[in-house]
């Protein structure tokens, strides 16, 4: 089956760094990004923990040259990633291909609709976040600052699997031909309104979270930014591109269970997982490693490892979550944890699952706790998604 | 009690939005998960939000909404006994 | 060798009366700056149970959605994938939630209104519904949000992942969304009467709501109402470049722009941004029969989606509605249709139907 198609840039922002090579530092040295929450005003504050990004606002602001309050903070992080992405892949003139943008968003400007909300008919000042409130208006943001024109540009929206979801329709349009190559990825800022509709959900940790533990009681909130840049075989070619990995398999179901809940056996990440397997042209004893999507909601990762154990038959391979770094970075988590995908392969080896030290009672699954080397030719990255949205995305060495 | 009772029942289909669900049809012993009246888990959140914001009741846990919500005898007898307000 | 792709059906809830799938035979005449659908009775199609958490937008979607499969004659279970586009998904829903966040100062907030704030509740809901485990996508992209859930169901098909789809465009329309966009002038002034749109003369458009969905297959059935050749989609062009590209998408297709039998376009009566439509109108296609659709529709970030019904449905029944017409060319008969839509300079599409 498929030839897997050509990663030649990442770029990132998160809580554990503001690009691929402190974030590679930090997953490296057990640097966590997990803290009390600095730079909203909620009540929750004393309540939860968060995996902020350092930069406010005005040093993002400053950093992209933008006008103060001009921007939500979803779009400055997301062009820092995608800038980084684009420099990392070498590409100076935008425009010279057939070149698109995909973006996974679920709050867009929410950050900036929620502060302003009451005050839009007073300050005339602060209303060009009006439009800001739709997800694509950040996408299209981020384009027209990239310098971007006359090109396919999207907004993909599917809850904490938008990422992963336009990484896969980036692949499918290179692979279909009708782009030359594609910046995918996510981007998403934590908000008053994330905050408290996972409070109402009463999935959010009041400390650390601890991924596939018997005692997880639910996530941390993140927030980040990540893209890749894919690019063809005929451009990989023509310009001679450093290959640093490949999207291989791709798949995307729906567990048509619960609105917001995973079905207990894990049927929709099955389905995901064996799709994504069968574009890849592999056999599940394939794959090397799985960055699971692992949010510690005691729903999720129950019914994840559910998933696994039915994919796998038993022989699941090493894994674990890199969440407990990041904290849920919702509509980015898939194109962060593509990132780290990536950079696992490139150095094999295994990031930890940190905070983990009770098996689950209901299955004997024990993720990888402490980094570990290993030959790493494929990975398995999960990311499941509200509205029983589940992905799959397979990144491998080789074509 | 049998006023909680009765407006618990009202107060349940308001919420919930159980349009074509009368009062006098909910019984005090009915089940109000899976059988009788069919609520799921996120209606248990929208009640717990209710014993909140109405009985000043916090719940921390959303699994011990389990047995409270079992009927609306269980969710009286509860907040009779741990009300605040 | 690419499959073709073919659409098989239609269903419409908008600001005409289209639920029934009649085909602007009386045309509902507005006078207003927002105008809402005309809504059919949403109780003849959902049940009491599933309704009461239905947001409009899902409302509207369930039953433009039914429609559309009951009329392809497909059952819940040959649907292979569900794509949607919507511009704001269930907004009434996130700004209650946000208004509820700020009043209550972060308190006794419940968990509904945020669950339908998630874009892709429309997409999970209907999979939900019909217990389909296939793709779920949803699209968000302003006004080519509709258009990025056909072009995901076009290559799906094309390359044999997928055989039925239905793919589909939601949004609604409430207030605060109405009260902010007429601070910055997106929504009109002045009242405009419908047939009249077009000579306003004045800023920003009529703002309005609607849920168009499609089953699009490899199959032609016998309630085809087209074949779905091609479909691009742009982040910006200047006016200048529109006449270039568009010549440039009928040419891959072997076409010229004489060879098109219909051109519609998004033309919304907005003084500001109609020149885009001009340059095709006033141009390449000054000899093209041409027509217009968002004076019966209102402007919404999937109003495009009622291009789309309006193109199909004129393919099936061979004519054009009066209502419709933008010049005083015609067609002998309608084979191939050129849709061209733009919302404020951004985000242009173009799609290309055909008769099957």
């Amino acid at each position: 089956m498929g030839k897997g198609v050509a990663i030649t840039g990442m770029g990132i922002i998160s809580a554990i760094g503001n690009n691929v090579a402190e974030n590679y530092l930090s997953l490296t040295t057990n640097k966590i990004g997990i803290s009390e929450i600095s730079q909203i005003d909620t009540i929750h504050k004393n309540d939860i923990m968060v995996g902020e990004i350092d930069d406010t606002n005005p040093i993002l602001e400053k950093k992209l040259g933008i006008q103060e309050n001009e921007w939500s903070r979803t779009v400055l992080i997301g062009t820092i990633a995608a800038q980084e992405a684009l420099a990392n892949s070498g590409i100076s003139d935008v425009n010279e291909a057939r070149t698109g943008f995909i973006s996974g968003t679920t709050v867009g400007g929410m950050d900036k609709s929620e502060q302003y909300f009451y005050e839009y008919g007073d300050r005339p000042e602060v209303r060009q976040h009006i439009t800001g409130l739709h997800a694509g208006d950040s996408t299209n943001k981020i384009a027209k600052h990239l310098g971007l024109e006359k090109s396919f540009v999207t907004t993909i929206s599917t809850a904490c699997s938008s990422a992963a979801n336009a990484i896969m329709l980036g692949a499918r349009m290179i692979k279909s031909g009708q782009l030359d190559r594609v910046i995918v990825g996510g981007t998403d800022s934590l908000s008053k309104f994330t905050i408290n509709g996972f409070k109402t959900l009463m999935i959010l940790s009041d400390t650390y979270s601890t991924p596939f533990d018997d005692n997880r009681k639910g996530l941390n909130l993140g927030e980040a930014a990540a893209y890749l840049v894919l690019e063809s075989d005929s451009m990989v070619e023509k310009n001679n591109k450093k290959v640093l990995g490949y999207v291989k398999g791709y798949g995307n179901a729906n567990d048509a269970f619960h609105q917001t809940a995973s079905s207990e056996n894990g049927d929709g990440a099955v389905l995901a997982m064996k799709k994504a397997l069968q574009v890849a042209g592999m056999k599940p004893e394939d794959i090397d490693y799985v960055n699971a999507h692992g949010t510690a909601t005691p729903n999720n990762d129950l019914s994840e490892g559910r998933a696994l154990i039915r994919v796998f038959d038993n022989k699941v391979p090493e894994f674990s979550s890199t969440k407990a770094f990041t904290g849920h970075t919702l509509a980015a988590a898939g194109g962060v944890e593509a990132v780290y995908s990536v950079l696992a392969l490139q150095n094999n080896l295994i990031f930890p699952n940190l905070n983990f030290k009770t098996s689950m009672k209901e299955f004997d699954l024990n993720p990888i706790t402490v980094a570990k080397k290993k030959e790493l030719r494929t990975v398995l990255s999960n990311s499941f998604g509200f509205g029983g949205n589940c992905s799959t995305l397979i990144f491998s060495k080789e074509a | 009690m049998s006023e909680l009772k009765q407006e618990l029942k009202e107060k349940i289909i308001e919420q919930l939005n159980l349009e074509d669900v009368a009062v006098d049809e909910i019984q005090d012993n009915d089940p109000l998960f899976g059988e009788g009246l069919g609520l799921d888990s996120i209606d248990a959140l929208e009640l717990i939000v209710m014993l909140d914001k109405d009985y000043g009741i916090k719940l921390a846990d959303p699994k011990e909404g389990r047995k409270i919500f079992e009927s609306v005898q269980t969710m009286a007898k509860y907040i009779e006994e741990n009300r605040s307000r | 060798m690419k499959q073709s792709v073919y659409i098989n059906s239609v269903g419409s809830v908008s600001a005409q009366k289209t639920f029934d799938n009649s085909f602007l035979d009386d045309v509902v005449l507005h006078n207003d700056t927002v105008i809402n659908v005309i809504a059919p009775n949403y109780k003849e199609y959902i049940p009491p149970a599933a309704a009461r958490r239905m947001a409009k937008g899902i409302k509207m979607s369930t039953v433009s959605a039914k429609n559309a499969m009951q009329e392809a004659e497909v059952a819940e279970d040959e649907i292979d994938a569900i794509i949607v586009g919507t511009g704001l998904g269930c907004i009434g829903d996130s700004e209650k939630f946000v208004s509820d966040i700020i009043d209550n100062n972060e308190q006794f907030l419940t968990p509904t209104r945020f669950i339908q704030s998630s874009h892709n509740t429309v997409a999970g809901q209907i999979a939900l519904g019909i217990g389909c485990k296939g793709h779920n996508f949803t699209y968000v992209h302003s006004a080519i949000s509709f258009e990025s859930a056909v072009l995901d169901a076009k290559m799906q098909i094309e390359e044999n992942e997928a055989k039925t789809i239905l793919v589909g465009g939601v949004d609604e329309l409430v207030d605060h969304h109405i009260s902010t966009h007429r601070l910055i002038g997106h929504i009109k002034k002045e009242a405009v009467e419908t047939m009249s749109i077009l000579k306003s003369g004045t800023s920003g458009a009529v703002f309005s709501e609607g849920a168009h969905f499609f089953v699009l297959s490899n199959e032609k059935k016998s309630s085809c109402y087209s074949e779905l050749v091609a479909l691009k989609t742009f982040n910006v062009l200047s006016e200048s470049q529109v006449s270039d590209e568009t010549s440039n998408f009928l040419m891959e297709q072997g076409l010229t722009e004489e060879s098109v039998d219909l051109i519609i376009m998004g033309n919304n009566g907005d003084n500001d941004f109609d020149s885009y439509y001009d340059s095709l109108s006033k141009g390449a296609f000054k000899n093209v029969a041409q027509a217009y659709f968002k004076h019966l529709s209102g402007e919404f970030d999937t109003a495009s989606g009622f291009g789309f019904w309006l193109a199909n449905m004129i393919l099936k029944q061979g004519k054009v509605p009066a209502s419709v017409q933008l010049n005083e060319k015609r067609a002998e008969s309608v084979q191939t249709i050129l849709i061209y839509n733009q919302y404020r300079g951004e985000n242009h599409s173009l799609t290309l139907l055909k008769k099957c």
